[in-house]
Parts: C-alpha cells; structure tokens; sequence
C-alpha cells in the first residue's frame, strides 16, 4: 500500500499550520512526523477532529541513551476507524526538560500510556490527572528503562 | 472396613505415645496447600494435583483459597517486587503451623531472572522449609518435596508452632509490608517512623544467597 494517503494528511496539516510539522519520515510504508512539544495537543486534536484519527492506538516512549540529545522519544501511533490509516507522532524531549502535554483529555486511553512511559522512562506528562507508576512498586528508585539503568537495580532487594 | 477389625485383634484398647508424634502425625497427614500460582511453575503444580500425579496420595490435595485455611505455601515461579508484598500478607494470613516450599529455579534464586524487577529468592521475604529445584521441577520433584517435608514435620514440636500472640503479630505487620498502592496513610506513618528511628524496616537482612554474590 502506498502512502500518499498519508502525505495528504501531512500537506494537509502543513496548510493548517505550517510550524506543526518539523520532520517527515518515511520508512517501510509508514509515516512519522515529527512534532514540536508545543503543539503536540494542537496536531492531535486536529487530526483527531478533522482528520478522521478517532484512535490512539499506542503511545510509548524511548530513550536514544544518555549521550543524545535531545535523549527521549515519545510516539504517538495513531489510527483511524474510519478510512483504516495509521500516522505516527513523534516529540523529542531533552534530558534536563523531560515535560510533554498530555494527550489523556483526547484520548482516555493514554491515561495508563503516559503512566507506563512516565514510569519507565521519567517523562513527564503536564495535564495529566493521575500522574503515578502503574507498573513498577510505588517506591520504586530510579526509571528501568532508561539506558543508563543498572539491571540489577540501584539497590539490593529489601521487602520496604 | 476390615482394618479396624486387625487394628482391634492385634492391639490393646490403651495406646501410649508422644503427644508430638500424634500431632505431627496429624499434620502431616492433611497438609492443606495456599493456592498461589505466580508462573510457569504453577502449570506443573497443577499437574501435580491432577490423576496422574495424584497428590491426594500423601494428603495434600486440598488447595484452599483463603491463606487462613492452609498450612503450607507453595511459591511456585518468580515472585516480582511487587508482588512480594502481598506473598508476605498472605504468608502472615497463614496461622499456625505453616510451611513454605519454594518452587523452581525462579523462587529460589531468582533463576534466569537476575534484574530489578525479580526478588532474587523468596527467601528474603519468608522463611522457607523445602526448595524445590528446577526450571520447571517435574510433578514428581513437588510430591518428593511433599514428602520430604512430612518427614520435616514429623521432627517438629508442636510446642515451636504456635501462634504469635496477636498484639505481637500486628507489630510485625505494621512497617512498610501492607501497602501496595501508592500514598496510604500508613506507609507515610511507616516513613516518618523509619526517619524518626522509631522503627525499622523489617527483612532487610541479605540472604545467604545474596552474600554469597556480593562478596
């Protein structure tokens, strides 16, 4: 399947605010747009409202390891129920200033998304209602999937 | 039945023995394992109860649900550290006598499982009586540890099993095992005692195992 379906879309939000876009990027029929920070809430309410991407179907985050910067990733896949496109978001974030805005008011499932990635990762999503480890214990050290992450832990195990 | 019959004919109407060797007796013979399948070990645990096997054999078919019903704790697969909370609150739910068989590789030493996300041997959060080895131990290997611990228990006292005294027992609940969710009141009341050195953490006391590694 080709995708000029997909660059529509970006053409598209490319005439509705040009600054949306920062890089376009396509690889084994899929597209990713990178976005700034600022106007994550903005693209996603457009292509959710106007463009038919009525799902998110996943939001991760990654780390490019602690000499990149910016070091963090966080991607936005999203799909439409409706003409069946898939579009990838994607905001970098800078190790010192790991903020990203909350998508949890378009999308309820990205409550627990932006949970995991908070939890794993250490970014932190502003607007959201219940920012909280959902996977690891609550008192929990550290972020585990950070690269610089030991594997064993910070700590030895002790029942606290 | 007919054995009752024999028992009659060739035994007096009086029998003196210990008292220890009819309790223990007694225990051993309806071991009432806690349902607590964590993994992969579970399946075998299963297996082991099932008509091939057949557990009920050596009387301990009866898998109760409620940790206030059992006597032995079968951990059987990786206990995660966010699980090791609530094994040690249901260990604690036991009453007495209770026992702990650790199951597999993982239970006992964490097995391949060597990262932060895996207590590196139940051990560190229960005491345990049997470890069972093996990735998973073949049903056999559970019913041996079974039977290994019917003979533990046969040397037993019934004097050293009794129940801690329950203002004791909430003692010992109270730092930091019970909550599992963030923010309760508790465990900021546990904090603030930790930092006022009212109270410690309990089982914080490496294991042999974990010694072992570090030295």
């Amino acid at each position: 399947m080709g995708t000029e379906k997909l660059h529509e879309f970006v053409e598209k939000l490319k005439g509705e605010n040009a600054g949306w876009i920062g890089d376009v990027k396509e690889a084994f029929g899929e597209v990713t747009i990178t976005v700034p920070r600022e106007s994550i809430t903005e693209v996603c309410t457009s292509l959710r409202d106007n463009h038919g991407f009525d799902l998110l179907a996943d939001l991760c985050g990654a780390d490019r390891g602690p000499e990149e910067d910016p070091r963090f990733e966080v991607n936005y896949h999203l799909f439409s129920t409706i003409h069946y496109n898939r579009l990838r978001l994607k905001v970098v974030l800078s190790e010192d200033d790991p903020h990203a805005a909350s998508v949890e008011p378009l999308w309820k499932t990205a409550n627990w998304h932006e949970r995991e990635t908070y939890d794993l990762f250490g970014v932190i999503f502003d607007g959201h209602p219940d920012l909280r480890r959902i996977l690891l214990p609550s008192e929990f050290d550290g972020h585990a999937l950070r690269k610089d992450y030991p594997l064993r832990g910070y700590e030895p195990y002790s029942l606290s | 039945m007919g054995l009752e019959n024999t028992l009659f004919e060739s035994l007096p109407d009086v029998v003196t023995v210990k008292l220890d060797a009819v309790i223990n007796w007694a225990r051993k013979s309806s071991l009432w394992p806690a349902t607590f399948g964590l993994a992969c070990c579970a399946i075998e645990m299963m297996n082991t109860v099932s008509a091939r096997n057949d557990l009920s054999r050596f009387g301990a078919e009866t898998f109760r649900a409620s940790p206030r019903q059992a006597d032995v704790m079968i951990v059987s697969g990786r206990v995660s550290r966010k699980m090791a909370p609530v094994l040690r609150r249901i260990y604690d739910q036991m009453p007495e006598p209770k026992w702990v068989i650790s199951m597999g590789a993982c239970a006992t030493s964490g097995g391949v499982f060597d990262n932060y996300a895996i207590v590196q041997g139940v051990d560190k959060i229960v005491p345990v009586d049997i470890y069972v080895p093996g990735c998973p131990p073949r049903p056999e290997m559970l019913v041996h540890a079974i039977m290994m611990l019917q003979d533990k228990i046969m040397k037993e006292s019934y004097k050293d099993r009794r129940d801690t005294i329950e203002a004791e027992s909430r003692v010992s609940l109270v730092p930091g095992t019970l909550p599992v969710t963030e923010g309760t009141a508790l465990e900021r009341e546990t904090e603030i005692e930790v930092a006022q050195n009212k109270a410690s953490r309990p089982y914080t006391v490496p294991s042999r195992h974990e010694k072992r590694r570090s030295s």
